[in-house]
C-alpha cells in the first residue's frame, strides 16, 4: 500500500510526463490559452490514461511478454516485438469506444470533452505512459495507480500553464517571443518549480 | 533539381520549421537533447521513418477509405518504428536505452502523422518524400543545434569527447549544471524562436492583447 501511494505521488509531481518528460508537448503547447479547455482536455487525459494503462498491461503480462503465452501452450514464444503497435492499436480503440459510450450514455460530458478525445489517439503522453509501464516492469495494481497518477500529473501541469498564459494578456512581451516564444519559456519556469519535488521520498 | 522541389524540400529548414514555427514534434526535440550522441541518432531515426512512411502512403493514398486513413497512417508508421527499434537495439544498444521510449514515441510524434495527412494522402511518391526529407532536415537542425548547446554548457564536451577543459580536472570552464536538466531546454527553445523570428519578422505571431500605451496629451 505504502509503495503505491509513493508511486501516486511520484508520477504526479517528480515524475510528471508534460514538465520532466516533456510528453504531449503539442497539445500542451497549443491547448493552454484558457482555463476551462485545459481542465476538460485534462479530465479527458486523465480517464484515457487510466484506462489504457492497465488495458496495455494486461496485454503485456499476457500475450507479448517473453513465455507469456504459456498458457496457450506456447512458452517459446516471445511477441514483445509487436509492443508498440498493439499499444497504439489499443489506445486508438479505446478512445474510439470511449467516445461511442459517452455519446450513448453521458451526452453533457462528452459535448464538454467534444474534439479533444480523437486528438487524445496521438498525445505521446498516453503511449508514453504505456510505454513505461513496460520498461518499468509495473504489476497490474501499480499500472492501475501509475495511469491515474500520471493523467493527474499532465492535466495538473496543463492548467497550471493554462493559468499563467492567461495573467500573461496583460504583460508587455517582446515582438519575437510573442506566442510560442514566451509559452516556451513559461513552461521552462513551470518545470523548474516542479523540480523542486524532486528530492521527495515517500 | 526543378524549381518547385528546390522549394519543397528546403522551405521546411528555416522559413516553415516544423519546430520552431509549426509547434510540431517538441516532446523528443526537448526530450532528448542533453547529450549530442542520441540527438543524432534520433534525427536520423525520425527522418527515416518520416520518409518511408511519406512515400509508402503517397503510393496507397488512392486505396485508403477516407473515414479509416488515421489508423491505416498509424500502422504503416509503427510498423517503421518498429523496424527502426529493432535496428537500434542490434547496432545501438547503448544509446537506445539511454532514448528509452522516445524511439518508440515516434509513432505520436507529430510531424510524422502530420506530413502524411497534410501533402502526402495528396501528392505523388517524389515530391512526398522531398517534402518528408526537408521537415526531417528541419527537425534535425534544431535538435542538433539545442544538444550541442546543451552538451558544450552543460558537460564542457562533445559527443563524449572534451571541449572545454572543466575546472575539475584543472581546466577554467564551470560546467552549467542546468543545462543537462529538463527546464533549460525550454528556455533554449524559447530564445532559439526569439532569435529565428528576428531574423525573419514575417514569423513574429500578431499579439491577442496589446497594453495601452496612456500620451501625456490624452485624457483618462
Amino acid at each position: 500500500m505504502e509503495a503505491h501511494i509513493s508511486l501516486f505521488v511520484r508520477s504526479i509531481f517528480v515524475e510528471n510526463l508534460a514538465l520532466s518528460f516533456f510528453l504531449g508537448m503539442c497539445t500542451y503547447l497549443a491547448i493552454s490559452k484558457r482555463i476551462e479547455t485545459a481542465i476538460g482536455l485534462g479530465v479527458a487525459v486523465t480517464v484515457v490514461q487510466a484506462i489504457t494503462v492497465p488495458a496495455n498491461n494486461l496485454i503485456f503480462q499476457y500475450l507479448l511478454k517473453d513465455g507469456a503465452l504459456a498458457w496457450a501452450g506456447l512458452p517459446d514464444v516471445d511477441l514483445s516485438f509487436l509492443g508498440l503497435i498493439s499499444y497504439i492499436g489499443v489506445i486508438a480503440a479505446i478512445v474510439q469506444i470511449l467516445e461511442m459510450l459517452l455519446d450513448r450514455y453521458f451526452p453533457p460530458l462528452y459535448n464538454a470533452l467534444g474534439i479533444f478525445l480523437p486528438l487524445i489517439s496521438v498525445n505521446c503522453a498516453i503511449l508514453a505512459g504505456s510505454l513505461f509501464m513496460v520498461e518499468r516492469s509495473y504489476t497490474f495494481s501499480e499500472s492501475v495507480v501509475y495511469g491515474v497518477g500520471s493523467g493527474l500529473g499532465w492535466a495538473l501541469a496543463l492548467v497550471g500553464l493554462a493559468g499563467i498564459r492567461e495573467k500573461l494578456k496583460y504583460s508587455d512581451v517582446p515582438e519575437g517571443l510573442q506566442g510560442l516564444g514566451i509559452t516556451f519559456i513559461a513552461g521552462g519556469l513551470m518545470s523548474l518549480t516542479f523540480m523542486s519535488f524532486s528530492g521527495i521520498q515517500l | 533539381m526543378k524549381q518547385e522541389e528546390k522549394r519543397i524540400l528546403f522551405e521546411p529548414v528555416v522559413d516553415n520549421n516544423p519546430i520552431t514555427l509549426q509547434v510540431l514534434g517538441i516532446c523528443s526535440a526537448l526530450a532528448v537533447t542533453a547529450k549530442l550522441a542520441p540527438s543524432l541518432i534520433m534525427s536520423l531515426g525520425l527522418t527515416v521513418v518520416l520518409v518511408c512512411s511519406s512515400a509508402a502512403i503517397s503510393l496507397i493514398r488512392n486505396h485508403i477509405p477516407t473515414n479509416i486513413r488515421i489508423i491505416v497512417q498509424l500502422t504503416v508508421i509503427a510498423s517503421l518504428v518498429i523496424v527502426v527499434d529493432e535496428v537500434l537495439r542490434a547496432y545501438a544498444y547503448e544509446i537506445s536505452k539511454q532514448l528509452s521510449v522516445f524511439v518508440g514515441l515516434i509513432i505520436t510524434n507529430c510531424i510524422v502523422l502530420g506530413r502524411t495527412e497534410a501533402f502526402a494522402l495528396q501528392n505523388p511518391v517524389r515530391p512526398s518524400a522531398l517534402d518528408a526529407l526537408g521537415h526531417g532536415m528541419g527537425y534535425s537542425a534544431i535538435l542538433i543545434l539545442v544538444a550541442t548547446l546543451r552538451e558544450l554548457l552543460g558537460s564542457g564536451t562533445l559527443l563524449g569527447h572534451a571541449v572545454l577543459p572543466l575546472t575539475r580536472d584543472g581546466g577554467w570552464y564551470e560546467p552549467n549544471g542546468l543545462m543537462l536538466l529538463a527546464p533549460s531546454a525550454f528556455f533554449i527553445i524559447g530564445m532559439l524562436i526569439w532569435a529565428v523570428r528576428t531574423w525573419k519578422p514575417a514569423q513574429v505571431e500578431k499579439p491577442a492583447y496589446r497594453i495601452h500605451v496612456v500620451h501625456r496629451t490624452e485624457t483618462l
